[in-house]
């Protein structure tokens, strides 16, 4: 127990002389920065238009000793057809992100680094995606989309989640994908229904039993996990997860100097495998 | 097989699809796009469907011209009154039979029409639509529709029945903005298992009408239901396979592999049930998940034996289901029968044997005891109001020893290197050694001490009434440090890895460096902090004064969730697996889903839930202010059993070995035993 070392050594135990820390051991890496993303999107090569819509916004507030980041990493596959799918995937970016930064963003920027805020982050991130849900109800024709965001605050990641876009989470070598996908495909695959193979070639494969822009009521899935150094976050659409199997990902993901060159790569390669759906991902490393 | 061409379907909402789209896929996956069968909408009383989505699959505009009129007459007999509903191949319309012109003879006609533009699909819906007025016109039985005639006409063909005036159940529930009562509910289940008798057991083979669900279901005025839409019952031959249709969120697990049997309308009917009697639409929620709530969480007015009826039609294999309707019907005449008596909701099983379970001992002292005991080596420490703390024998409940302060002692103590620290009224934090009671040391502060001390990395952490949270050395009681909270400390601190947890009268979670005492960050809530706060799955849990339940991120204090009871949450919450448990004012013992927050299920006491919850076994146990300590399973919150002090239990249970421990303020320390005596 280090820390209990460093106490016996400790000459007062008033507050007024705090304890030396530990000099920290020198980083492989040189000062770099903390949350690197990249993004990019893609309209495959089967489609007549990209219905896929992102959003990305970092910020560092850099305190010392330690800058905090934030992140806010979204992306929405629309349907509808054409501009329908278009218009309701946008909606939904521009929506649900106006209402984490108004809620959640603002008052982190505006309040002390010890002060917590006070709107539960779920309650916050559900709310934007019933935000966004009752703005495409509006829209004309029958639009909906699937939504999928994740707020970074320093180790935390929220994440907050409708339909079969997918947040994977990347760590020594190991992708874990963190969502749920709301599909019927993957309910009868969890249930042995059928293979994962069948999933792949299934007729119902696209079928969604949860999407935004549907209803008055909409269940949002939410997630909590701890980031470590040196791991991933990724975001994607399923014209990348049902083209490029997870070991690949891994692969380019590990192999490329940034996120952004990895973003770039995984869409290639998606397109090598036919490109039949438009493809968006957001690649987040996360060096602190 | 070719990509998937169309875009994401929504599975119960038809999309926009491309013109094209519908002739270069199969029928299978065609009847699966659209909500309805093709060529058949919905034979309605009332007014056009609520779901505006059931508009079928075909893209093109229709002009007005391809409906019937009101004015027109078919066949020189059925002159039509008025549209009733449209599908995408044609339409239902409310039509007067003229044959019989002395009174008013109305019927319902349904129309199909034929489109030039594939004859392979045309011919399909046609057989469908044909399939349909065989069936029907071979039944009778008062809750299916009679059918009348059936002719061509032009490029089009035509059903008439018999016009059914009512409402369809997904109608009245959307109206209705509760569940619907469930007498009504189990009345009409009965009803529809009679109908389903009649038809599994047709002869020479039976009907499986395949497509069960509330929108299928019309209700008359007079209380009667009756099954519409038979577009795509089957005459069912053993060994078949079909193709993969009906409604999803209805329909059974099998039917996705082509198999429909009767028993997949026993399970098509549970899902309908459970739609009526929750709310939830199960083409919202993950497939096949009927089973994994208790139905008395979305409406507690629901019995044990009705949830049992239920699980069993939805039991996802169909050997397990009821063998026939029949049988589900003699189960649910039972529930009718046995509804006239008050149902009690939530206090639904109850263990074999009474409810009530006998102490192995009891003690008692001199006055109140509103603390949680410690069990150590077979002792068990614990503090009463009478200004001592007491250690006896954890087998009989003998006194070994007993210490005496200045102050009455409502903090819990704790036990670490044969030590046993306490905190009493009279503002002295005490270390005691476990086997004499003899003093080991004192640490005096400027309040009184109310808060329990928990010892971690050889140091006692413990709050007061002057403010402070204090770090001491268990072996010497000497100071690391204090931090100032400003406002009294009574919730006990809890501590995980870098950090110590505590709350505070001013409303604040504090999170503080447990080696410096240096604050790494604050949340602030609405009322006094009195819980103390639970660390698991890196997040604190804690509740508050503000009646809320709150899951603090451990990093950095931002609150995840929170879950609002009605009354103080002054009880402090213990997580176990996926679960979380805790008290409330408000007379419920809650279990919520730790990560989310989302209620599993509550019970009511009959009195505020001062008392923490202990998990043991998978059954917990908690005490209230009515006076009982409760034994509840803890998937479910049925009771297990329960045993009434002479007064309120504010403290919390101990369990160890295979005794749990709890005080009263009737001034008895009790000991039973967690499994029943035999």
């Amino acid at each position: 127990m280090g820390i209990w070392d460093r106490l016996v050594r400790q000459a007062t135990k008033s507050r007024q002389i705090p304890p030396q820390r530990e000099q920290a051991v020198p980083k492989k890496r040189e000062r770099g920065d903390p949350l690197e993303i990249g993004q990019a999107t893609d309209i495959g090569k089967a489609r007549s238009a990209n219905e896929d819509a992102f959003l990305t916004l970092k910020s560092l507030i850099g305190i010392e000793p330690e800058p905090l980041p934030v992140g806010l990493l979204i992306i929405a596959d629309g349907m509808g057809g054409h501009v329908k799918g278009k218009e309701a995937s946008s909606t939904a970016i521009r929506v649900s992100s106006s209402v984490i930064v108004r809620e959640i963003l603002l008052p982190l920027l505006s309040s002390e680094r010890t002060v917590a805020g006070s709107r539960p982050v779920q309650e916050v991130l559900t709310e934007a995606i019933t935000a966004a849900n009752h703005a495409i109800s509006q829209l004309e024709g029958d639009p909906g989309t699937t939504l999928t965001s994740v707020l970074v605050m320093g180790h935390s990641a929220y994440v907050a989640h409708v339909g079969d876009t997918r947040v994977y989470y990347l760590h020594h070598g190991e992708l874990r994908q963190i969502t749920q996908d709301h599909s019927l495909v993957e309910r009868l695959v969890e249930l042995g229904e059928i293979s994962a193979a069948e999933a792949q070639e299934h007729p119902q494969r696209s079928f969604l039993y949860r999407a935004v822009g549907q209803g008055t009521e909409l269940d949002v899935d939410t997630h909590f996990l701890r980031l470590q150094e040196d791991s991933y976050l990724l975001l994607c659409s399923d014209g990348l997860w049902n083209q490029v199997p997870e070991k690949e990902m891994v692969e380019v993901i590990a192999d490329s100097l940034s996120p952004q060159e990895a973003c770039g790569r995984l869409i290639d390669r998606a397109n090598d495998r036919g490109g039949e759906d438009n493809i968006t991902l957001v690649v987040a490393r996360v060096n602190y | 097989m070719p990509p998937s061409e169309g875009r994401k379907g929504l599975l119960h909402r038809i999309k926009v699809a491309q013109p094209s789209q519908e002739t270069s896929e199969e029928p299978s996956r065609e009847s699966l796009e659209t909500e309805r069968p093709p060529g058949l909408p919905p034979l309605r009383g009332s007014v056009p469907p609520t779901d505006q989505g059931a508009s079928g699959l075909s893209g093109h505009v229709r002009s007005e011209d391809e409906f019937l009129s009101p004015g027109d007459t078919l066949q020189d007999r059925y002159e039509i009154r008025k549209f009733i509903s449209k599908g995408g191949m044609g339409a239902v319309y409310l039509a007067r039979d003229t044959r019989f012109p002395k009174v008013e003879k109305l019927v319902a006609v349904k129309e199909m029409i034929r489109t030039i533009r594939d004859s392979v699909t045309s011919r399909i819906s046609l057989e469908t639509f044909e399939r349909e007025a065989n069936i029907v016109a071979s039944l009778n039985h008062s809750a299916i529709p009679k059918v009348f005639d059936y002719f061509h006409h032009e490029r089009r063909v035509y059903l008439v029945l018999e016009y059914i005036e009512g409402t369809d159940l997904e109608s009245l529930l959307t109206e209705m903005d509760y569940p619907l009562p469930k007498e009504r509910v189990v009345d009409w289940a009965i009803q529809t298992c009679d109908v389903l008798s009649y038809l599994h057991n047709h002869k020479p083979n039976p009907i499986v009408f395949r497509d069960m669900k509330p929108s299928n279901i019309m209700l008359r005025h007079d209380g009667s239901i009756v099954l519409i839409d038979f577009g795509i019952a089957k005459i069912f031959h053993e060994g078949k396979r079909g193709t993969m249709i009906g409604t999803e969120g209805y329909s059974p697990p099998e039917q996705y592999r082509g198999i429909s049997e009767p028993r997949g309308d026993i399970y098509a009917l549970g899902a309908t049930l459970h739609h009526l009697l929750t709310r939830r639409d199960p083409r919202k929620e993950p497939p096949f998940t009927f089973n994994d709530h208790p139905i008395s969480a979305f409406n507690p007015s629901v019995t044990a034996e009705l949830q049992a009826i239920l699980s069993r039609a939805l039991a996802y294999e169909m050997e397990d289901r009821y063998p026939s309707a029949h049988e589900m019907k003699l189960d649910l005449l039972k529930v009718a029968r046995a509804s006239d008596r008050p149902p009690s909701a939530i206090i639904s099983q109850v263990s074999s044997g009474s409810d009530e379970r006998e102490p192995t001992w009891y003690f008692t002292c001199e006055d109140e005891i509103r603390t949680t005991p410690v069990v150590y080596e077979h002792g068990v420490y614990f503090g009463a109001y009478d200004n001592s703390l007491y250690s006896l024998e954890a087998a009989t409940g003998k006194e070994r020893w007993k210490y005496s302060t200045d102050g009455g002692i409502v903090s819990s103590p704790c036990v670490w290197n044969e030590t046993v620290f306490f905190g009493s009224e009279d503002q002295i934090l005490y270390a005691v050694y476990v086997r004499t009671g003899r003093i080991v040391w004192t640490c005096p502060t400027n309040g009184r001490i109310r808060s329990s001390p928990k010892p971690e990395y050889d140091h006692i952490f413990f709050g007061s009434d002057d403010h402070h949270l204090y770090a001491v050395s268990a072996k010497s009681g000497q100071e690391l440090w204090r931090f100032d909270a400003e406002a009294p400390i009574r919730s006990s601190p809890a501590i995980a890895g870098e950090y110590i947890i505590f709350g505070c009268d001013d409303g604040a979670v504090y999170a503080l460096d447990v080696q410096s005492g240096e604050l790494r960050w604050k949340y602030q809530t609405g009322r006094a902090v009195q819980s103390s706060p639970t660390v698991a799955h890196d997040m604190a849990y804690v509740g508050s004064g503000d009646s809320s339940l709150y899951a603090l991120d451990l990093e950095n204090g931002w609150p995840l969730w929170r879950y609002r009871t009605k009354g103080r949450v002054i009880s402090s919450p213990v997580v176990s697996g996926n679960m979380i448990f805790f008290g409330s004012n408000d007379h419920h013992v809650y279990a919520a889903d730790a990560r989310t927050g989302a209620l599993v299920w509550k019970y009511a006491t009959k009195g505020p839930v001062v008392s923490s919850p202990q998990v043991h076994n998978e059954a917990v146990y908690i005490g209230s202010a009515d006076g009982h300590l409760y034994s509840l399973a803890a998937k479910t919150g049925n009771l297990l059993w329960r045993f009434e002090t002479g007064g309120p239990i504010t403290g919390s249970p101990a369990v160890s070995g295979a005794m749990v421990y709890v005080g009263s303020a009737d001034h008895t320390m009790y000991a039973f035993p967690t499994e029943p005596a035999d």
